[in-house]
């Protein structure tokens, strides 16, 4: 293994493949802030030489944690098919950028299965902008919960109708409104303020009663921890799916109060008692920055760690798994180059993991970022075949005072794009006048022809 | 293009320049009219912008119910020009309140002492939450020179994610909880003012200084909904790595949320109970 590199006449020596991953990242406030970042651009490029010569074995030798000590680098490695991995291991990370770019996607199909987390990190970060784009656009990822999402040409939207007290009215309010835009094939899904149980089967009995009296075909969920999910699902609560936070590693983890066990329960509960047929019946969020937030990434940088998240997410087969790009905040994703990087990161990562990929483009306040930006943001992912955005109404989350996309995005980007929602979804919007013949349709926007 | 084209076309610019010029030269001020109405001061909870809707009245009722911003109608698939621009407005004011320092003019007026945080620059207390908890060593000494013996609760404001929680609350809010404090037989610092400062400096400043209470009031990373709200975070015997479960929280101080002056008196009997029970966060019964 060699990690020394001469460039532009000076001489740069890396200690370890840790030092190599951070190094080889785009510009990352958090990863300034973890002290793994490249002090200068010449010696970032130097890392990503390095990496370029560096093999499969290499990288996949040299998990963020070691087996021993991690529960999630256990999953991770032991899921990997090992005749595919003896296949690839000694091609070199540069090689299998070129083979990714350049293969079909049956064949990427069959390399994610010998890939580890830390392995698509690695090649992520030699990834350009467009390359991640042009390599996520091939890889389609479909899963079922009610429906089916991630079909060619389709761009699905979460509902988000987040309300500062969790006024069952008004949540309505917002949903209606977002059914009009077209927004909700992806799931019908809140943010609860208040996780009592209690509140979470309030808000799943209001889901379950709109999607029946208006035949809505999709899926709900409140998206509240994973025990109290499984606690209102075990009370007779209509649940089609289970949420949850997740991190990529097993410190990480404990600090959302969950484990590797804990989400197999939940997958097993919903397998039997979910109102929803599957196979997918999970839905996770994800976001660069979170395991140093908790101090639980090992000294490694953001984008590897949220690689790993993916590891975690797909032993799982979940239907919905999106990154929440910018919620965290300017010290892990500074400003608008920044978000937008980590977005396209890691809508990449998690298709090569071979996950029904979504994003969050959003941003908070107090980052250098605003919603032309997370417009952006937003065209190159569905440009990227990105199988779903959020909806919230206007842009502007009212619960955990932070933008998103909103409700017109959704329906502008589909024009513009030439996407459609899924066909079950379609076909009901047709019904009501909402869309027509692949455009906006008549009552777009008037929630009151629900009343 | 031909040589005589190209002429033609200087002539025209140089034309039209010429036009422009006396624009810049005149004093003669271009009436501006009356202002144009504060879009930002449009309730957003009464605004309907949907053309030709089935049952506005119907759909008015359900609003009332949430602050989102629905019944917005569109213009094909985008937004009305008046809602955009609304939006534009809102982030503009949380911007300002994130990444302006809260004016000289009223520190001055408030008479606040001013220490600054470990962090040089708002850049550097935006992306380093380390150094936004602490002082530098001499800063420190000079905090707690500047607080008597025997002071049994310290109180101040910090900027946090929001000069314009601290513009819009603090002269509010201050008197209330100092003079209540006193008259309930406390001993109570005199107000300053902490710049680049996150809720952790009531760890050092409380191991420092020896008090029994520190209570910080601070401006909150800012919503499109209001960029004015201000939580206190109140600790007893506050520890640097005391776990957060510690501090007790009174958030959503604003005009829109809980009033400033109704929040200092909740604040005086939180501190009160903190000082008789000899604890705080989640170990304090309420």
């Amino acid at each position: 293994m060699r990690l020394s590199v001469t460039l532009g006449g000076h001489t740069y020596t890396f200690r370890e493949v840790r030092e190599v991953m951070g190094k080889a990242n785009d510009v990352k406030s958090g990863d300034q802030l973890a002290g793994v970042a490249a002090e200068t651009p010449q010696e970032r490029v130097a890392a990503r030489v390095v990496l370029n010569h560096l093999t499969v074995k290499d990288i996949c030798e040299h998990p963020a944690v070691p087996y021993e000590q991690d529960e999630v680098t256990r999953l991770i490695l032991d899921d990997l098919n090992t005749r595919i991995y003896n296949q690839y291991k000694d091609m070199t990370i540069g090689a299998l950028r070129e083979y990714i770019l350049d293969a079909p996607a049956e064949q990427l199909a069959v390399l994610r299965r010998g890939l580890s987390s830390e392995v698509i990190a690695a090649v992520c970060k030699l990834m350009s902008n467009l390359d991640l784009i042009y390599a996520a656009r091939k890889m389609r990822v479909t899963a079922t919960c009610v429906t089916t999402i991630g079909e060619e040409g389709t761009l699905s939207a979460r509902l988000q109708p987040n309300h500062p007290t969790d006024d069952v009215e008004g949540i309505t309010a917002s949903t209606l409104e977002g059914l009009t835009f077209g927004v909700g094939d992806a799931v019908i899904g809140l943010n609860p303020v208040d996780a009592s149980t209690e509140s979470v089967k309030a808000i799943l009995n209001r889901f379950a009663e709109l999607k029946a009296k208006y035949e809505i075909p999709t899926q709900t969920c409140v998206l509240a921890h994973v025990t109290t999910g499984m606690e209102a699902v075990r009370q007779g609560a209509p649940c089609d799916l289970i949420f949850q936070s997740i991190a990529g590693s097993e410190k990480g983890n404990a600090a959302f109060g969950i484990s590797n066990a804990m989400i197999a329960e939940a997958k097993d509960l919903m397998a039997h008692e979910g109102t929803s047929h599957g196979p997918n019946q999970l839905y996770f969020e994800t976001g660069q920055g979170s395991e140093l937030s908790s101090d639980a990434h090992n000294g490694w940088d953001q984008v590897t760690m949220e690689a790993r998240c993916y590891g975690f997410a797909r032993h799982f087969s979940p239907f919905l798994v999106n990154t929440v790009v910018g919620f965290i905040g300017p010290e892990y994703l500074y400003d608008n180059r920044q978000f937008i990087r980590a977005g396209l990161e890691d809508h990449f990562m998690g298709k090569l993991h071979g996950l029904p990929m979504g994003c969050d483009c959003c941003y908070t306040n107090h980052m250098r970022a605003d919603q032309f930006d997370n417009e952006n943001l937003a065209v190159l992912l569905a440009a990227a075949g990105c199988n779903y955005f959020m909806g919230v109404p206007h842009g502007d989350d009212v619960m955990l005072n932070y933008q998103s996309t909103g409700y017109h995005d959704i329906a502008a980007i589909r024009e513009t794009m030439r996407l459609r929602p899924i066909s079950a979804f379609e076909k009901w919007m047709e019904k009501w006048g909402f869309w027509e013949n692949g455009h906006i349709g008549p009552n777009a926007g008037d929630a009151s022809v629900f009343l | 293009m031909t040589e005589q084209q190209i002429r033609a076309v200087v002539e025209q610019v140089l034309a039209r320049l010429g036009q422009d010029a006396p624009r810049e030269s005149t004093d003669a001020p271009i009436s501006a009219g009356d202002p144009l109405p504060d879009i930002s001061a449009v309730d957003l909870r009464r605004q309907y912008l949907v053309e030709s809707p089935h049952d506005q009245a119907a759909f008015l009722a359900m609003k009332e119910r949430t602050p989102a911003r629905i019944g917005v109608g569109r213009a094909g698939a985008r937004y009305r020009t008046e809602t955009m621009l609304r939006f534009q407005a809102d982030h503009a004011a949380a911007q300002d309140a994130v990444f302006s320092d809260v004016p000289e003019e009223f520190i001055r007026q408030m008479g606040w002492q001013v220490y600054q945080t470990s962090c040089e620059s708002r850049e550097e207390f935006l992306t380093r939450p380390d150094k936004g908890r602490v002082f530098p060593a001499d800063t420190l000494q000079k905090i707690k020179a500047s607080i008597p013996a025997g002071t049994q609760v310290v109180l101040y404001v910090a900027d946090g994610l929001s000069s314009s929680a601290v513009h819009a609350n603090a002269a509010d809010i201050l008197p209330v909880i100092h003079d209540g404090l006193q008259a309930a037989g406390l001993k109570v610092s005199d107000p300053f003012f902490v710049k680049f400062g996150r809720v952790a400096t009531e760890d050092q400043i409380g191991e420092a200084c020896g008090a029994d209470v520190v209570c910080v009031l601070l401006g909150e990373r800012p919503g499109l909904v209001t960029a004015e709200s201000m939580s206190a975070y109140i600790a007893y015997k506050p520890t640097v790595g005391m776990a957060e479960s510690r501090r007790t929280v009174l958030a959503n101080i604003h005009r829109g949320g809980t009033p400033a002056v109704e929040a200092g008196a909740h604040i005086v009997d939180l501190i009160q109970l903190m000082m008789e029970k000899k604890a705080s966060g989640t170990d304090l019964p309420v």
